[in-house]
């Protein structure tokens, strides 16, 4: 009797210790965050993930925008930080990723549909990493409260219409509707950059390092100077705040505010669900200034960290949110432009949007063919955040009355030597 | 009505004697280790064993952290961890005090440090004496027999609990372009006002709202100090008819004094280290008009791509010694009046 109770026993125990090492799992924790609902579209799709895969645990930490561009760095350089994270200084974060490329089902997947968005990824001096995909590829351009327009009785510019152009009918209607904002764009140097790179600024020179400072450069930086002078911009956003602060207007477009909104492709998910129909808006094509017409490309690409302890399992996660069909669902339901060749060419179909964001999207998307080559390589230099946050902080002194725009340009020079100097210690 | 009193009160007794018996157990049980380690050390060295929990914990989070950031301050690079970091000497004290002239920040090499230092002089200027002369008329008035005496110590002690984000997002709505402020303005027919977007209103809010959300525990500071000086010091000038100002002057003030000391003191360190209101209210704008010493510590090391750890530690050790100095002027002071 008492041999079969310690059979019993043993049976028991190894059955609990058999179960346990079923559901034993490994855990992946991703720090992300959101412009919209993207956050809400991951989470759903991990959860899928999740049920297939039932020895990986995904943990989605959703943060605040802050989090990522001033916490994150200071956790992955404590090698504290988590497996995977949503960037926006791909350049930045780069010398923390992991090249997954031994771990990944199929690497030439990757090269073939992400292939020039790689390099915005890689660590300095690296051809050949794969650290991670574009969860949405982003394109700069102004968006339009049509109704206002309409209101005013003036005509829109027409698609190759140019900044002056823009300027001049924004500051127009809002005299004439009363807005309060007629042109406001982002207080970024992103955002500024397209003006810069449309108005003929080179940004970097032939060795690939800043040469910021050029007439075309100064042409943007005095329309942007001239416009707060004249007040088609308003001080509320660039002259507002001190240093690298971000400053949006997307709360003012929404409630019918601006004239013209330069922002990006990825407000159209919140313009779309949250404007609704209390007034038409239309996304036009990026104005042209004295270089070309082109915006910046930019984005936020999902990144795999070197400090993770389970590489095999982050693979297994990017794979799949990388994977064709999970990534047509991701960035149609997110009302983002595709970052992955094979569905940019297909086409993607937005089931979900509105018309007005349909045609908001297909105008963004055709802006693609129009952006330069000197923007494409700006997105790309590992050190543009340095560039970007000294021309809004110089920038934005000028604008608020505090020196000339010549010692801004002689400060915007000294910040960026400076800056990279102390990264090359 | 003697028996419902008795009740609650031998109630409370056995919840005392519940609560003090394990504590008596505890004292039992540590008396005799104790007892030995002072025959061991000796009485006079049995004090350090009894702070050097408190001394640890402070030097944990007080003093390491200190040493870590001079060290810090002598490094360069934009690694995390000093072994990372390359020694420069007093290179970053170096960048920060590069100057043309310090009365003139553009002709600084950190020119954001020193907008710092002059915006950071200018409120706490402002923020202090305004803070002094608001608390110690409301804690006087507190302190005489107005009705409803409570409900106005409550109201004005009432903004101190709040959270500074929370203050300054409050009067973020309340001041901004359809804040509340400029609905009434336009209301009765005036022109909005874009307080946070020129330099002179911007300044007058920060300090305006400061005072507003600490004032009520300076006042409270103050309130305990006039409730403190004897009523037949009062009586007696009664009865001389003394004048009130001369009342105030003789009797109140000088008594008054070692707390306003702590209220001069508390109030300067508290308006020099002034950071998370003023960054979430103005965003140390416009242009750099509200830019404060800790902001621009806090922009250095963080905000930016290349993270100047660096040279922010060399700001916060600059910034600690001003501050020292500060404290040790102020106590100075107090003990020359003290004497006198």
């Amino acid at each position: 009797m008492q041999g079969k109770h310690w059979i019993s026993a043993l049976a028991l125990t190894a059955g609990l210790a058999m179960g346990g090492t079923a559901f034993a799992q490994t855990t992946v924790r991703i720090a992300w965050y959101s412009d919209g609902n993207e956050g809400e579209v991951v989470a759903d799709l991990l959860k899928r993930f999740e049920a297939q895969n039932k020895d990986i645990k995904v943990v989605l930490d959703q943060v605040p925008y802050k989090a990522i561009t001033e916490n994150l760095p200071v956790q992955l350089a404590s090698g504290q930080g988590p497996d995977i994270a949503r960037v926006v200084d791909l350049g930045g974060v780069a010398r923390y990723a992991l090249d997954m490329r031994p771990y990944l089902k199929d690497a030439a997947y990757w090269e073939k549909n992400f292939g020039p968005f790689l390099p915005w990824m890689r660590p300095e001096g690296d051809s050949s990493a794969i650290t991670g995909f574009m969860t949405q590829l982003t394109v700069t351009g102004p968006f339009v409260n049509k109704t206002l327009f309409e209101q005013a009785g003036i005509a829109m510019p027409s698609a190759k219409a140019t900044w002056e152009d823009w300027g001049k009918a924004a500051k127009a209607v809002a005299d004439k509707v009363q807005a309060p904002f007629p042109l406001a764009m982002d207080r970024s140097g992103h955002r500024f950059f397209s003006v810069a790179v449309s108005e003929g600024a080179k940004v970097l020179d032939d060795k690939g390092e800043p040469a910021v400072i050029d007439d075309g450069f100064k042409r943007a930086a005095k329309r942007v100077y001239d416009w707060h002078q004249s007040g088609v911009m308003k001080k509320e956003l660039w002259g507002s705040v001190s240093g690298t602060a971000y400053r949006g207007a997307n709360d003012e477009f929404k409630n019918a505010q601006v004239v013209m909104y330069h922002s990006g492709s990825w407000q159209i998910a919140q313009f779309d669900k949250t404007v609704g129909d209390a007034f038409d808006w239309v996304a036009v094509p990026s104005p042209c200034g004295a270089g070309n017409c082109s915006g910046m490309p930019g984005g936020a690409g999902l990144v795999a960290i070197k400090t993770t302890k389970s590489p095999e399992a982050v693979a297994k996660v990017m794979d799949y949110l990388a994977s064709e069909p999970v990534l047509s669902e991701f960035y149609a339901r997110s009302l983002f432009v595709p970052g992955h060749l094979g569905i940019a060419a297909k086409g993607l179909d937005y089931k979900d949007a509105s018309p007005q964001a349909k045609a908001a999207l297909k105008v963004f998307s055709d802006q693609v063919a129009e952006l330069s080559p000197v923007a494409y390589k700006l997105q790309g230099y590992v050190n543009n955040r340095v560039i970007f946050n000294a021309v809004i902080s110089r920038l934005g002194q000028a604008i608020s009355g505090e020196g000339t725009l010549d010692e801004a340009y002689k400060r915007i020079e000294a910040d960026i030597a400076q800056q990279i100097a102390e990264r090359k210690k | 009505m003697a028996p419902a009193e008795t009740k609650p009160r031998r109630e409370g007794a056995v919840a005392a004697g519940l609560l003090a018996a394990p504590l008596a157990l505890l004292m039992r049980l540590v008396d005799g280790p104790m007892g030995a380690l002072q025959r061991l050390i000796g009485e006079r060295r049995m004090a350090y064993v009894f702070i050097l929990p408190n001394l640890a914990f402070f030097s944990l989070f007080v003093f390491l952290p200190l040493i870590i950031n001079v060290i810090f301050s002598v490094t360069g690079g934009a690694g995390l961890f000093p072994s990372e970091r390359p020694f420069v000497g007093a290179q970053q004290y170096g960048y920060l005090f590069d100057c043309g002239s310090f009365l003139d920040p553009s002709s600084c090499r950190e020119d954001h440090f020193w907008r710092g230092v002059s915006n950071t002089a200018r409120f706490t200027l402002f923020q202090v004496t305004a803070m002094v002369l608001f608390s110690l008329l409301t804690a006087i008035v507190l302190n005489m027999k107005i009705r409803a005496r409570g409900f106005f110590r409550a109201v004005y002690f009432f903004p101190v609990l709040l959270s500074p984000v929370v203050v300054a997002l409050t009067w973020k709505w309340i001041l901004q372009r359809d804040g509340l402020l400029n609905a009434a303005i336009t209301s009765i027919g005036g022109e909005r006002i874009l307080f946070l977007v020129d330099p002179s209103w911007a300044m007058f809010w920060i300090v305006f709202v400061s005072v507003w959300a600490h004032m009520g525990f300076y006042t409270l500071i103050l309130l305990a100090g006039l409730q403190a000086i004897p009523a037949d010091l009062y009586e007696a000038a009664e009865m001389d008819a003394t004048p009130r100002w001369r009342v105030f002057w003789r009797i109140t003030l000088p008594l008054l004094w070692p707390n306003m000391i702590v209220v001069i003191v508390l109030a300067l360190i508290k308006g020099v280290q002034t950071f998370d209101e003023v960054f979430v209210l103005t965003g140390g704008g416009p242009g750099t008009a509200t830019l404060m010493i800790v902001h621009y510590i806090y922009e250095t090391a963080f905000a930016n791509q290349v993270q100047n750890f660096g040279l922010a530690a060399a700001a916060s050790v600059v910034l600690g010694v001003v501050l020292f100095a500060l404290t040790l002027a102020q106590l100075a002071a107090s003990r020359r009046k003290g004497a006198a």
